[in-house]
């Protein structure tokens, strides 16, 4: 009885000294909508988008014009475009995947401490380079330096129609620019698979060492099984990074119609390149069409880099690693 | 069992003819045979390349092929001498060497490329750095390309474009960043509303700069037209700064969050729980023990967001116009970044018959832009190991 007759006054001497009150309430609602606003800018990169490419996607209803500009309908503009995008990146998937996964393997099973760390200094400098550096790097150097292997390529494998046609003298091609993206996410990939490398149990490792495993055995036994799903995974974010690089291929590619031949100058061109190339100039209808065709890119790296992190999750989930 | 005694075997066989041998030793290839490969291949090589190159020789191709034959030779020769298993790991452990010394190749040829194309022009002319664009014409070029005359112009204006735009995008995306790895950290607590911001958060990683940079213009454009009017003057408004710098912020504000995020983590919790236990309030407890523990490495995750975003080229292009003259103010009028400077330059020379000058003045700019990007790397890596926290005992 004497407790409730108390509790009254101690209460409010304790909300005396609640001050701070209003600052946690502040504070928390501060950091929520720091939260909020990050999805609400997802979204909107979204809904802006689509707002803006309405008259290019629907030019009969969102315009006074009957079809867009460069072609009759939206698909017919992009779909090369789109085929360009996928070609040169999974070019660069195919040169970056094995160097990558090979320096990531020298860093964490291969070379001893005092190398590893170095080349990881080195490999994250590679990652630093502007994106700009690399395709005046790779219209000045690599292109040129790629004419007399293109000049090969078509003379001995022309057969196959990616090195058919008449090469290039100038090296700005598809496979130029394939060539420069598979530099530029050659770190991103060494770096997500290094870690995953790095997770993989010691146990698992010193067993297989102490059943008589060579080294590459070992690695084959332990290391890649636990490490699939990471790998994978590296390779869609690195995949996701290349589809939408600009510069490089901006600077690089000398574009133009679509092409099944990867040696030819003039061929070929990407949905970034497309945009950097004409979107300074363009306004109205042609504006529109290059913000749709920037959707349709949103589009493919949005899926592709989902399903990369999806498969991420789940990989953490069940690795026991973390 | 029949493992350890397959093993075990070779160390007690004595070699026969009576010579003494390390039994530790018995059944490996002695230690010379990589050099003998490699000279075999080198010489091997030589004669292909003279072979096939006809009257020119190719040192890259001598080089080339004499490591794909130095990697067969080591394989077979490890293969007769000891077992296939020795030499499989062999051959891989060359594969995992060569990966690595040819992804140094684009790295030095990147580097050396501009430090060689770059630095005699700065040197030469170091008025660059504190000259624009304006009043150069495509004449000054030709005539320095054709009478040696100096060079002229310079990026006095997209150092400040740069800066600016930088500037403004750290503003927005700071605390943004901030305050959503603490919301993350300290009161999500791993609810569904803070593991939908960590996935999105990471998808945001994803989005090609381009894209970003589409969303502020159009971001942009939508509010002037709307609020403004839509004539041909205030369309022209839609590229400054500002827009550059919301598309920045859209690339940069991950990177923080990821980076915060971590370091937050990495405060132990009875730093948090002391504070609490002295009665402290909980945005206090963050703004006094949290935030501070952590500054190291939040200063260093925000100079590499920093670094990222000085080098992006395209969002930059379609957000912020190209001039040719300084411009400080980044709410009004069009801005040049360094990055779109070199694009430009490379793109389209100001002298189209006399391409040289630009692209001098493009590669001394691309040395610039290095110089800075991997400084801020260096200062990053030196904030976050001065002034790291110790570590706790755990």
């Amino acid at each position: 009885m004497t407790d409730t007759a108390t509790e009254p006054s101690r209460r409010t001497s304790l909300k005396g000294s609640r001050g701070g009150e209003a600052g946690d309430r502040v504070f928390s609602g501060l950091a929520l909508t720091a939260g909020i606003v990050i999805l609400l800018v997802l979204a909107f990169v979204a809904v802006f988008l689509l707002i803006e490419s309405l008259p290019a996607l629907w030019p009969e209803a969102f315009s006074d014009q009957d079809t867009i500009e460069s072609a009759d309908t939206f698909w017919q503009y992009v779909w090369p475009l789109m085929a360009g995008t996928l070609i040169a990146s999974i070019i660069a998937i195919l040169l970056a995947t094995p160097v990558a996964v090979g320096i990531a393997l020298y860093i964490s099973h291969y070379a001893p401490r005092s190398i590893a760390t170095p080349v990881g200094y080195v490999i994250d400098l590679l990652a630093a380079i502007p994106s700009v550096v690399f395709g005046a790097w790779g219209m000045t150097v690599l292109a040129g330096a790629m004419v007399p292997i293109y000049a090969w390529l078509n003379e001995y494998l022309g057969w196959i129609p990616l090195f058919g046609g008449t090469p290039t003298t100038t090296g700005r091609t598809l496979l130029t620019s394939g060539v420069v993206l598979a530099v530029m996410i050659l770190p991103i990939i060494t770096s997500l698979c290094r870690e995953i490398f790095l997770q993989t149990p010691k146990l698992h490792e010193e067993a297989a060492l102490a059943l008589g495993a060579t080294r590459w055995e070992m690695v084959k036994m332990t290391v890649f099984p636990f490490a699939r799903a990471g790998i994978v995974s590296s390779i869609m974010l690195g995949l996701g990074r290349a589809l939408g690089e600009t510069m490089a291929v901006t600077l690089v590619l000398s574009p133009g119609i679509f092409s099944w031949s990867l040696i030819q100058s003039g061929r070929n061109a990407t949905i970034p390149s497309e945009i950097a190339l004409n979107f300074p100039e363009a306004f109205g209808m042609r504006q529109s069409e290059l913000i749709a065709a920037g959707l349709m890119l949103f589009i493919i790296t949005l899926a592709v880099n989902m399903v990369a992190r999806w498969i991420v999750s789940r990989h953490k989930e069940f690795s026991g690693a973390n | 069992m029949t493992i350890s005694n397959d093993t075990a075997a070779p160390q007690r066989t004595s070699v026969p003819g009576g010579k003494k041998k390390n039994s530790l030793t018995a059944g490996q290839k002695p230690g010379w045979t990589w050099i003998a490969v490699l000279a075999g291949a080198l010489v091997v090589a030589a004669g292909i390349t003279a072979l096939l190159g006809g009257g020119s020789f190719s040192w890259v191709g001598w080089l080339v092929i004499a490591a794909v034959l130095y990697v067969l030779g080591m394989y077979l020769a490890t293969r007769v001498i000891e077992n296939s298993r020795r030499a499989t790991d062999g051959l891989w452990r060359n594969l995992v060497w060569a990966a690595f010394l040819l992804a140094l190749i684009p790295l030095i040829s990147v580097l050396w490329t501009v430090a060689a194309n770059g630095l005699p022009t700065l040197l030469e002319t170091p008025q660059l750095l504190w000259r624009d664009m304006q009043g150069v014409t495509g004449s000054d070029d030709i005539a320095t390309q054709t009478e040696g005359a100096p060079l002229a112009g310079g990026f006095l204006h997209g150092l400040v474009g740069t800066l600016m735009i930088t500037l403004l995008a750290t503003i927005i995306s700071v605390p943004i960043g901030l305050l959503t790895s603490i919301y993350l950290v300290e009161y999500g607590r791993g609810g569904w509303f803070s593991r939908a911001i960590v996935f999105f958060v990471d998808v945001m990683t994803g989005i090609p700069s381009i894209v970003a940079g589409l969303f502020a213009f159009a971001a942009v454009q939508l509010v002037i037209t709307t609020f403004i009017g839509d004539g041909p003057r205030q369309l022209q408004m839609v590229k400054m700064g500002l827009s550059a710098a919301i598309a920045l912020s859209v690339l940069m504000i991950p990177v923080v969050v990821r980076s915060t995020e971590e370091m937050l983590r990495v405060v132990p919790n009875e730093l948090r729980e002391a504070s609490y236990a002295l009665g402290v309030r909980k945005w206090r407890t963050i703004f006094k023990v949290v935030l501070p523990t952590a500054m190291s490495g939040i200063a260093s995750g925000v100079t590499l967001s920093i670094a990222r975003v000085t080098g992006e080229t395209a969002p930059i292009l379609v957000t912020a116009g190209y001039i040719a003259t300084t411009n400080w103010n980044p709410f009004d009028g069009w801005m040049t970044a360094l990055p779109v400077y070199i694009y430009r330059q490379l793109i389209n020379p100001t002298a189209p018959a006399a391409a040289d000058p630009s692209a001098e003045r493009a590669w001394a700019a691309a040395l610039v832009l290095i110089v800075i990007v991997m400084l801020l790397n260096l200062i990053a890596r030196i904030v976050a190991k001065a002034f790291a926290p110790k570590k706790t005992g755990r």
